[in-house]
């Protein structure tokens, strides 16, 4: 007997996937001039998907402890599912607004990015509800692939190729290791559900039970997976490729990598190690502490001595990601503080995301009239187009944490979750904390850097810059989404995704 | 006035933030409409302020120690704000705060009559004036904060605005004074900031609210490590000698209106943080620690004269001053007695009045003789600009402790009570602190007496003496005379501020 499917929870994702077969089609029958119709298609589709989206909080709301199931277990629809599918269609119309004109103007093949470009956020929308390695696993391969693909758009450019190329070996590589380490898993577990691998591992763990569990196998297995998605979400040292790919890729799609793709990845690292791999998290926990001091640390001091803004934010977004690794590193203690540390983690990366897509739209603007993208092609922005400049300004001070901005606010709970370990006995979580708070100044430095020259630096380009007004409009909203959520945090800070934690 | 009551602080804080906004959004080319908005956006704030003195009972009790400290606030707000952690919105005045709230809304309204007139290249007085008023609410809600969270969040947002001024609107030098400026005090307060979160969970229930944790009774080994991490925030932010090394250049680079709000507001709010978070929240560690800041205050005293007598920039040297100074306020502090953070609380006002007055004087002579230096101004201002000479004469004899001025009673009961220091304070170690502190309120008086020679007297220059340099302008008397009378009320009439901390600085000493 067939299953019953309930299609109104999946509404977002069938609509996404519609609006895919649309594109590629409707690209063979546009004419040249009209190529870019693509992007108002697309953006129909996504945006009908978020409303859909929306209309599920209710839906989601009513369901027994807050979960939908739609296929089982694999395939569930809670809190923390609705949440990531709100914020990663509200990202794809802002990554698809940002497009326009640069996919436009770059004479790059427009309908393939945007068929490419929906597939890998329908692999987003995928990734979140799932709670299974198998489909885990292919919803970040659905992620993964058309990045490949994207990252070598700029076809003529050998960098662009180089992007993909290092991109590619090194996403299947990641990929290769991840699964063998699932198939590992399923040996010792036998099953590949993640509820019922924690079941598993926390019996086999459980003192009675005799000894004869093969823990360093399950371990070893472990580690494998975290491997994988180490480079997902460029930890170091899993991060090498980040730059270069950002750097060789179109600025749109750097944008969608630094922020979509490594979100996505956390998004299933999360359910991997605070619902699946729980139960040995004593033995993986200081891993992550060790992975996060070294990515936020490296990270921060590689970036200082960029000079291009692009890469300048690619190694950012690494020490960023290593503030997100954090909270991992706190699991296992109480089941109170694992809540603290999800919803923690989450809401960075939430936070996270707002400021560099805004931050990285500004970039898209200045790409237009200096493709170089170098620190000091920022110089007198604040005077050439203050409104993007002083929107950018924000968000690298949100990026550095400083209040009254949104990164604060995220920093905030990280550190509150790290502190609360610390009182409950991880000693690691008070050093954690004070790397992350001497990161955080390190921080500063680089991003006051483009800070300096938009704003302090003479002007040698008198000409006002203009730039167009969909960025602009982007950016202004990113900005006051910044501001809102960091002198009012409870609009953000109050939802319980903590509560999808068993 | 029930209304007025509940809404004044709040206002006064946030007319100047909104303000910025309404700035930011004027027309670039009107520009005597945009220095008008500034003038009027910090006069409602002040208007406001001076009102609640009305309405303020200056026998009330502060809000230490006491089950019902609470109550002892005034024109108190206790509002939801972030729900998850149970931070709220809770604000208040006591005798301690209050006198540094109206100082910032004072300082802050005279900088902006000041800047009707003068603004220094290259000029743009919509992104100044905003600002301004930015950091105006940054500080005013400094001082009114009684959540942690809050206080941190108008701590930081003092920051992105002063740095600003500095890289923009200052000296040759701006960009590496601006950032140092930034990075230290951001290095500090991160560590504040952790102590914070420290004592959040260790209060049962977990709070932020200053007034509940000064009950939550912390163990003593606990005490020591967060006292550490508040300190290195509150004492870079003083600065306290060996962290100050910032000041200097921020001082020297910063535009004139700049300095006055750093000197006259800024630094106070690092000793404000000791007053009323570190000694109330941690007591037992405050007697650990207070022998080692007594020691490094005595340090600064006397390492700041020295470093005075070898400027040759009147500005840096009334920045170097600030170091010294400061360093009377924190012996105050340190001593934990009465009288000691009496004299702290004092010393802070009248830094504020006299160190803001000298940074306009020196902004006006920069103004009119294109240079700071003693070698190129060459001393008989005197003669050559009468009134304004008159002016420096005598703050710069304020700024030494002279009896009858401002300047006097927070150095010299700062020193009287290091004579005898709080209980289970060494009295050895306070009274060779005391005796190294008066050696330095001589030599302050040496380096400022120097100064006033170098600058004053003698006889004018060949290079000025057929230069027309005016004296006095209108906005400079108008700007000029509030700070003044206040340098000449507060130095004959020192109970007129006493009255005020008293009640609530007794109270803050019974928790000891």
């Amino acid at each position: 007997m067939l299953p019953r499917i309930d299609y109104q929870a999946i509404m977002p994702e069938l609509i996404v996937a519609g609006t895919i077969l649309v594109v590629l089609t409707l690209d063979l029958f546009l004419r040249q001039s009209r190529k870019h119709w693509s992007m108002w298609v697309s953006f129909a589709g996504v945006a009908t998907a978020l409303g859909f989206a929306l209309s599920l909080i209710p839906w989601v709301a009513a369901r027994e402890g807050g979960t939908g199931r739609v296929f089982g277990e694999t395939y569930v629809l809670d809190g923390f599912a609705l949440l990531f599918k709100i914020f990663f269609l509200a990202v794809a119309l802002v990554i698809l607004l940002i497009s326009l004109r640069y996919i436009r103007e770059g004479r790059y093949y427009q309908g393939e990015y945007y068929f490419l470009l929906l597939t890998s956020f329908l692999g987003m929308l995928t990734i979140v509800s799932s709670r299974d390695l198998l489909m885990l696993f292919i919803s970040l391969e659905l992620v993964s692939a058309p990045g490949f693909l994207m990252a070598g758009l700029r076809k003529r450019d050998p960098r662009s190729n180089e992007a993909a190329l290092k991109f590619f070996l090194i996403g299947i590589l990641s990929a290769a290791i991840m699964l063998y380490g699932m198939s590992l898993i399923y040996g010792v577990t036998g099953t590949l559900s993640l509820k019922g691998i924690a079941e598993s591992l926390a019996v086999f763990n459980h003192p009675t039970f005799g000894g004869d569990f093969p823990e360093g196998l399950a371990l070893a297995a472990v580690l494998f997976v975290v491997a994988g998605f180490a480079f997902k979400v460029s930890a170091v040292p899993f991060h090498f490729w980040a730059p270069d790919t950002y750097e060789g890729s179109p600025i749109p799609v750097a944008a969608f990598l630094s922020v979509a793709s490594k979100a996505a990845g956390f998004a299933g690292l999360l359910q991997l190690m605070f619902v699946g791999f729980r139960p040995l998290a004593e033995a993986w926990a200081p891993i992550f502490a060790v992975l996060s001091i070294l990515t936020m640390s490296i990270g921060n001091l590689v970036a200082l001595q960029q000079r291009q803004v692009v890469r300048l934010l690619a190694y950012s977004s690494v020490a960023q990601a290593g503030y997100m690794l954090l909270p991992f590193a706190l699991v296992g203690v109480t089941a109170a503080l694992d809540r603290q540390a999800f919803a923690a983690a989450v809401l960075y990366i939430l936070i996270y995301g707002v400021m560099n897509l805004g931050a990285f739209a500004v970039v898209t603007a200045v790409s237009r009239e200096s493709p170089g993208v170098l620190i000091e092609d920022f110089a007198g922005l604040g005077q050439r187009s203050p409104t993007t400049a002083v929107a950018m300004g924000g968000f690298l001070i949100s990026l550095a944490g400083i209040p009254p901005t949104a990164g604060f606010v995220g920093k905030l709970f990280i550190f509150l979750a790290a502190i609360s370990a610390w009182q409950a006995g991880l000693t690691i979580g008070l050093w954690l904390a004070v790397v992350m708070v001497v990161n955080s100044v390190i921080s500063l430095y680089y991003y006051a850097a483009v800070v300096r020259q938009m704003f302090l630096v003479p002007v040698d380009r008198p000409a006002p810059f203009r730039a167009p007004a969909l960025v602009t409009g982007v950016v202004v909203l990113a900005m006051i989404g910044v501001l809102a959520v960091g002198i009012f945090p409870d609009l953000l800070a109050t939802f319980p995704p903590g509560a999808t934690l068993p | 006035m029930d209304w007025f009551d509940d809404w004044a602080i709040t206002l006064a804080v946030f007319i100047p933030a909104v303000g910025a906004l309404v700035v930011a959004l004027l027309p670039k080319d009107r520009d005597r409409l945009i220095r008008g908005m500034g003038i009027l956006l910090t006069g409602v704030p002040l208007v406001i302020g001076i009102v609640m003195l009305f309405g303020y009972d200056f026998d009330a009790p502060g809000a230490f120690g006491t089950a019902d400290a609470a109550n002892a606030l005034q024109f108190r707000v206790d509002a939801s704000w972030i729900s998850a952690i149970g931070a709220r919105y809770h604000v208040g005045l006591d005798g301690v705060s209050l006198p540094l709230f109206e100082l910032t809304l004072l300082l802050s309204f005279l900088c902006m009559i000041y800047t009707w007139k003068y603004l220094p290249s290259p000029g743009k007085p919509k992104a100044f004036i905003a600002l301004l008023l930015l950091l105006e609410t940054g500080m005013a809600g400094t001082f009114v904060s009684f959540d942690l969270v809050l206080f941190f969040v108008f701590w930081e947002l003092v920051l992105v605005p002063m740095y600003f001024l500095i890289g923009i609107w200052g000296g040759p030098n701006r960009e590496y004074a601006a950032i140092k400026f930034f990075l230290y005090t951001l290095f500090g307060s991160v560590f504040m900031l952790l102590g914070f979160l420290a004592m959040y969970f260790r209060a049962d229930p977990h709070t932020f609210d200053l007034i509940a944790l000064q009950g939550a009774d912390f163990a003593r080994g606990f005490q020591l490590v967060v006292f550490a991490g508040l300190f290195l925030g509150f004492a870079i932010k003083v600065p306290m000698w060996p962290f100050h090394t910032w000041l200097p250049d921020a001082h020297t680079e910063a535009p004139t209106v700049g300095s006055v709000i750093l000197a006259g507001v800024l630094l106070k709010m690092g000793t404000y943080g000791f007053v009323r978070i570190a000694l109330p929240l941690l007591p037992d560690a405050a007697q650990v620690w207070a022998p080692w800041i007594g020691v490094l205050a005595v340090i600064a005293i006397v390492y700041a004269a020295l470093a005075c007598l070898a400027q040759r920039d009147i500005k840096r040297l009334i920045a170097f001053s600030s170091v010294g100074h400061m360093g009377f306020v924190m012996l105050g502090i340190a001593t934990l007695t009465d009288i000691g953070i009496n004299a702290a609380i004092f010393g802070m006002v009248a830094h504020g009045v006299i160190t803001g007055m000298l940074f306009f004087l020196a902004g006006s002579v920069h103004e009119r003789y294109h240079t700071r230096e003693f070698a190129e101004i060459g001393g008989g201002m005197l003669q050559k600009v009468p009134y304004l000479g008159s002016v420096f004469a005598f703050t710069a004899i304020a700024s030494l402790g002279l009896p009858g001025l401002a300047g006097f009673w927070g150095e010299v009961m700062a020193l009287l009570s290091s004579y005898s220091p709080g209980a289970g304070l060494s009295i050895g170690l306070f009274r060779t602190l005391m005796v190294f502190g008066g050696i330095g309120t001589i030599l302050t008086a040496g380096y400022m007496l120097w100064m006033i020679q170098r600058v004053n007297l003698g006889t004018v220059s060949e290079t000025w003496k057929d230069k027309d340099l005016p004296d006095i302008t209108a906005v400079e008397y108008v700007s000029w005379a509030p700070l003044l009378v206040g340098v000449l009320l507060l130095g004959v009439y020192p109970a007129m501020l006493f009255g005020v901390t008293g009640e609530a600085v007794g109270s803050l000493v019974g928790m000891f």
